[in-house]
């Protein structure tokens, strides 16, 4: 197990160094420069920004002085953001996104294992249709025209929210049910999948001989086998989560780290996209790897370092 | 008591079925190919046939309905900006919003002042708005509540043409804008799910087929590209090259095949032990034959389902680059475009966001459901 896990630290760091020296050089190929709003800047003002930023230096030496950087934290200063440190601004839009993420993940999983179960246990009835038909609406519907749905029907119509608003715990509400659509539809159908199988198991029918209550052997004896594959879907599930809060917090107008990135590509702040750019992939990495130990360590069937022996 | 009845049946009634050698081994069901059953399948799988023949009417109407209204992709025309649909016999029926006309409720702590803001609202066309008064008001701030119905058409001595889905922020008709959008969003999807299914099938089948260490080095690039998040790379790429139909393209395409290819070199992997692929080895057919032949036929169900599956994430991917502004650039449209906009003007004007999100929706909706359909359809358990 160690070992492996040591294979898969050396993968990620791999994939990171991959991810910063590309997205580096695309960076540095871009046409565009920070500078090129500032018409009214004379040459020498530029050389002197140019100066302080080091982007007078050959570039092997500015990707040398970035990666080094890197390794230390410091992702450089932003371009465009009143010279803040590019690490200070993820740091404090990092709460805003991990809020409503986390929000959207918990609600969406349990409502989703909640209705994947129901429609497991009425199989073919017409509750089990209603879910599916729920959980083909969730996985089809892109979250933002769910989240336009949403603005629309609740705040413009209705007026119990604000359109878009950030500060106070109620207005994490509409923008964490749009991000939750999609973890719950994706875990409705998969545990209604699996729980389809458990149930029809020779497991169950002996736990049924021996006189074991309905109840009683959906909850202990089907719904506990049906959840340990559950946990292979969380990693695409938090992808999705990311990917949506890009385009979330730019319509509910949150202050996180999606929004950052789509202000940072209109403006053409290099620094800002970069460190973006780095901190999803890192993110990316370390969720699916925790989930690939995870699932070794729940199923012992499931053997991670198998493929070694 | 059928049961006794049946036990006391008189004996004389049963004869011994005399067994003949020629009709002991027929068999009774029509032998059918494993097309047949999967095609077979797939018929009776209703919500899968309503999606494809949904799917086709979408299809037809990308590349016929632009050329249903008389207005261009980009005939610009300020003056007629931002107008509410308006269609020809369904103006009659109010209920449906063709009638060209706008409605929102004003409030005020008069009904005289609650009209004003209307009047204000709606171009101070006053004799072009009808008042419903909902709520007389007490003298209160917003106590008074009036529902104004603007029609604009009118207003605007317009009442003879008609914009079926409305115009959009720079007065171009939304319904040509929706289907050549929609035209878009199809062919960068459809393009993308071909250049995955030939990329990702040519890898993993060679990779599969050869094995060894060729199959080990192909690997290892595969893993490092999968623990690379698509995202991050089709963003970089949009960034870097221009913005358009043929970027989107490429950037989904470059990180779109590693799916197909693990799953095909898991498949050939499969098939290629097998005794049919050893016979054809030993009658001389060469590597080659032996791909295109028993291969590739052998795992197109697979190939097939999953293609079926990556357009419509294609279609998404480009939406969503589009929305966050990467994407398409104007005066193309796509449906993640017009959804943007739409955005920009749910408040008064939702009818521009209402249709292309139905619509990316239906072809979500759709291209799933006949996926999943396949997908049962090419499961040799679900046949019955």
């Amino acid at each position: 197990m160690a070992r492996y896990i040591l294979r898969r630290l050396g993968y990620m760091i791999v994939t990171l160094f991959i991810i910063a020296t590309l997205s580096f050089f695309l960076m540095k190929m871009l046409p565009g420069s920070p500078l090129n709003a500032e018409d009214k800047l004379s040459e020498e003002q530029k050389a002197i920004v140019l100066e302080k930023y080091g982007l007078n230096d050959p570039v092997p030496v500015q990707y040398v002085r970035y990666l080094t950087g890197l390794v230390q934290g410091d992702l450089g200063i932003s371009f465009k953001f009143d010279n803040t440190p590019v690490t200070q601004i993820l740091l404090d839009r990092i709460g805003p996104s991990a809020l409503v993420g986390f929000q959207a993940m918990v609600i969406g999983t349990i409502l989703g294992i909640a209705l994947g179960l129901i429609a497991a246990v009425f199989h073919n009835g017409f509750l089990d249709y209603t879910s599916t038909i729920i959980a083909v609406l969730g996985t089809s519907i892109p979250s933002f025209v769910f989240a336009g749905l949403l603005q629309y029907v609740f705040a413009v119509e209705l007026g119990w929210f604000p359109v878009a608003l950030w500060g106070e715990p109620e207005h994490t509400i509409l923008p964490t049910i749009a991000l939750a659509i999609t973890p719950l539809a994706t875990a409705a159908r998969f545990i209604r999948t699996e729980m389809v199988e458990v149930l029809g198991s020779n497991y169950m029918l002996t736990a049924k001989a021996k006189g074991i209550g309905q109840a009683g052997r959906v909850w202990k004896h089907g719904f506990r086998n049906a959840l340990i594959p559950l946990i292979t879907v969380i990693g695409p599930m938090a992808v999705n989560i990311m990917t949506g809060s890009m385009v979330i917090e730019q319509i509910f107008a949150i202050p996180g780290i999606g929004e950052q990135f789509v202000s940072s590509v209109l403006v053409n702040d290099y620094p800002t996209i970069m460190g973006t750019t780095l901190l999803y992939a890192f993110a990316f990495i370390v969720i699916i790897l925790i989930v690939d130990l995870l699932y070794g360590l729940i199923d012992p069937r499931i053997r991670v370092t198998g493929g070694n022996k | 008591m059928e049961n006794n009845n049946l036990n006391n049946l008189p004996k004389e009634l049963f004869k011994p079925l005399v067994r003949k050698e020629d009709t002991s081994e027929t068999i009774s069901k029509p032998s059918r190919t494993f097309g047949q059953e999967a095609r077979r399948t797939l018929l009776k799988n209703k919500p899968a046939i309503i999606s494809l023949i949904l799917l086709i009417i979408i299809i037809i109407m990308s590349i016929v309905g632009p050329h249903m209204s008389e207005y261009g992709n980009d005939d610009q025309n300020l003056s007629r900006a931002k107008l509410p649909p308006h269609a020809p016999g369904l103006e009659k029926i109010s209920w449906l919003g063709f009638d060209g006309t706008l409605t929102d409720d004003f409030k005020g702590s008069t009904v005289e002042e609650a009209k004003r803001k209307a009047i204000a609202r709606f171009d101070n066309q006053e004799k072009f708005i009808d008042f419903k008064v909902k709520s007389k008001g007490n003298g209160e701030r917003n106590s008074a509540e009036v529902e104004a119905t603007y029609h604009v058409y009118d207003a605007k001595g317009m009442g003879d043409q008609y914009f079926w889905l409305g115009t959009d922020h720079l007065g171009r008709d939304q319904w040509t804008r929706l289907w050549l959008g929609t035209r878009v969003s199809l062919i960068i999807a459809f393009v993308a799910a071909i250049l995955d299914l030939l990329i990702g099938v040519t890898y993993g089948g060679i990779s599969g087929f050869f094995g060894g260490k060729v199959d080990n080095y192909m690997q290892r690039v595969i893993e490092v590209l999968v623990g690379i998040p698509n995202l991050v790379i089709i963003l970089l790429m949009m960034l870097f090259m221009q913005p358009g139909i043929m970027s989107i393209v490429i950037a989904l395409a470059i990180t779109g095949w590693t799916g197909m290819a693990r799953i095909v070199r898991g498949e050939v992997m499969k098939v290629k032990n097998q005794e049919f692929v050893l016979a054809a080895r030993t009658l001389g057919t060469s590597n080659g034959s032996i791909i295109r032949k028993h291969l590739l036929p052998n795992i197109s169900g697979i190939i097939i389902v999953n293609t079926m599956f990556s357009i419509p994430s294609a279609v998404f991917f480009e939406a969503f680059l589009s929305f966050i502004g990467l994407g398409i650039v104007p005066p193309n449209a796509s449906l993640g475009s017009l959804i943007n906009i739409g955005f920009q003007n749910l408040r008064i004007y939702p009818h521009l966001l209402v249709y292309p999100a139905i619509l990316i929706s239906l072809i979500m909706i759709t291209f799933n459901i006949l996926g999943d359909g396949l997908r049962d359809a090419f499961d040799p358990k679900m046949h019955k």
